[in-house]
């Protein structure tokens, strides 16, 4: 058994952080999909964080942690809320047919 | 505590916002009365700026996260002056859209904050709160039209792209949080070992995030689609105030903490704006519509103002600065214009809608002719000197090849500044605009172009004040 070190946990985040970049530019389906994935992206910052502060014995990384985890969830807020008002103009969230403003 | 009075511009600011919203709620009708305070405020956190912090040597405050210097003061001065004209002319256009509304103001005065906070910002938790704070209040201004499906794609898009834009910033913190084991720039500065691969990712991170908020090419793709989609009042406050804010981040960020590493930023911020410069320049020579045709030209101007940073030196810092001040000027100049196209409370923005406007507006498509050359950078106007400072620092660090790129790429930009001029000038004329414009607009229209022209006269002025700015 190897012990779990400093390096799984980075590893773990860049793959979760690689998951939530890859899943906004591979989507054609849903905008909901792509609000998942932009937390996905704050969540792989967040292991990173935890894990180096506990790493370093520091505690500034649990207190960005806790920063992040607040804009993150206002964030969601005003995205939902633009999607909600997205959605009654063009009656549908397809990002596909999100093209009204191109040239 | 020692200096608190040093942050007043920004306690006083947040204690207004929390007061506009209860009176908001509480008075019916407000939105009139919430827009004039919100000027007004604007108008004294300025004066405090001015008065409390100009003049003193840098320090610090709250164990050196947030510093006050001479940077961040001018920037905050030119930030609170902008947001100010903005709210001062944008009253009519927001009246005929019915969107005169009390969270107009009150979102204004919150993103100013957030930039205020980025730019005195001396820590990463600082300007990564800075930065949402602005952040969160945009995506809201670019939806502000919410009946509109224009406004609200253009919302839905900026909020996408910069969300992610954040995300890839926080991953380079969080990579430079862990190999220094600090946050704080001045601490990053002395901590860091410069063969580390990881601090050169996180750099890098951060500066792609930095781009998107400034929208230099490789990753301007939201730039035109949300200046286009937003109302013009917004999009006016879009291309001047966050760049502000953001190319101060830029110098601190990088001119602080990680001077060292010049070598391996510099090639990032040469390419960036070499991109920026071309592609805007390129890009906006088959647009139609005024909106679009800005967003690409303020990203070239963006490709200029980075080729300052990029030099690495203090006068590199400074042409900078003097580059942004006078873009500012140009720009307000450019969308009072725009503001102005209005016939039966409909505003046109096509360029076509330009068609024969020096017939019925000789007054009007004279400044326009005037901030058009000078944003082609013709002298002897303010552009032209903005440029002129930009390539002599850059050739004196001698990148030659970076100054033939930024030449080259004026000339191509110098034909779709011409077009709409040959176009307002020598094309069939249509019917004529709507006089009976608001005083501020007629006012700030005749305050740029005069300043556009006249600032051959004063030229030391602007570099006096600016050559304070000492970084490095």
């Amino acid at each position: 058994m190897t012990e779990i070190g400093l390096g799984h946990y980075l590893t773990l985040g860049a793959v979760i952080f690689s998951i939530g970049v890859i899943g906004i530019f591979l989507n054609r389906k849903n905008i909901i999909v792509i609000l998942m994935s932009i937390e996905l992206i704050l969540l792989a910052v967040n292991i990173n964080l935890v894990s180096f502060s506990i790493y370093l014995g520091d505690l500034t990384g649990q207190v960005f942690t806790l920063f992040i985890l607040t804009v993150a969830a206002a964030e969601a807020a005003i995205g939902l809320a633009i999607i909600v008002v997205y959605y009654r103009n063009a009656g549908t969230i397809r990002v596909e047919e999100i093209d009204k403003l191109k040239g | 505590m020692n200096n608190i009075e040093l942050i007043f511009p920004e306690i006083f600011i947040s204690l207004s916002i929390m007061f506009l919203l209860i009176l908001g709620v509480f008075k019916k009708d407000s939105s009139k009365i919430i827009h004039n305070i919100s000027l007004l405020v604007l108008l004294i956190t300025a004066v405090i700026t001015f008065n409390e912090t100009l003049s003193i040597n840098p320090t610090t405050l709250f164990n050196e996260s947030i510093i006050i210097d001479y940077l961040s003061s001018f920037m905050k001065i030119i930030t609170l002056l902008a947001a100010f004209v903005v709210l001062l002319i944008s009253s009519n256009y927001l009246r005929t859209f019915k969107i005169f509304k009390i969270e107009y103001p009150i979102l204004i005065l919150s993103s100013v904050l957030g930039m205020m906070i980025m730019i005195s910002s001396n820590d990463l938790i600082v300007f990564y709160m800075g930065l949402e704070l602005q952040s969160l209040a945009l995506y809201v201004l670019a939806t502000f039209n919410r009946d509109q499906l224009k406004s609200s794609e253009a919302g839905l898009k900026y909020f996408v792209l910069s969300a992610l834009s954040s995300g890839l910033l926080l991953y380079g913190c969080s990579l430079i949080y862990g190999f220094t084991g600090s946050t704080n720039f001045n601490v990053i500065s002395t901590q860091f070992n410069t063969n580390e691969y990881a601090i050169t990712f996180g750099i890098v991170f951060i500066l792609v995030g930095l781009a998107f908020k400034i929208s230099a090419v490789p990753f301007h793709m939201w730039a035109p689609d949300v200046y286009e989609g937003s109302p013009t009042s917004v999009t006016l406050f879009f291309t001047m105030v966050p760049k502000i804010a953001a190319l101060t981040v830029f110098i601190r960020f990088l001119f602080v903490p990680f001077l060292n590493l010049i070598d391996q930023w510099q090639m990032i911020l040469v390419f960036l704006s070499i991109a920026s410069m071309l592609f805007g320049a390129i890009a906006a020579i088959g647009q139609k519509n005024l909106k679009r045709l800005i967003a690409y030209s303020s990203i070239s101007h963006i490709g200029y103002a980075l080729a300052g940073l990029a030099t690495g030196s203090n006068e590199g810092i400074q042409s900078s600065v003097i580059y942004m001040t006078i873009y500012i000027i140009m720009n307000l100049g450019f969308f009072s214009c725009l503001l102005m196209m209005k016939r039966n409370n409909i505003y046109y923005e096509q360029i076509d809608d330009l068609s024969g406007l020096s017939k019925n507006h000789p007054l009007l498509s004279i400044s326009l002719l005037i901030i058009l050359f000078s944003l082609a950078g013709i002298p002897p106007l303010a552009g032209f000197f903005a440029k002129f400072y930009i390539f002599k620092s850059v050739i004196e660090q001698s990148m030659y090849f970076l100054a033939i790129v930024g030449l080259l790429s004026t000339v191509v930009a110098a034909f779709y500044y011409l077009r709409i001029i040959k176009i307002m000038y020598f094309d069939e004329e249509k019917d004529s605009y709507d006089k009976d414009h608001n005083l501020w607009l007629k006012l700030s229209l005749t305050v740029s172009t005069i300043l556009i022209l006249m600032y051959f006269i004063f030229p030391s002025e602007l570099i006096d004040v600016v050559s304070k700015i000492n970084i490095i």
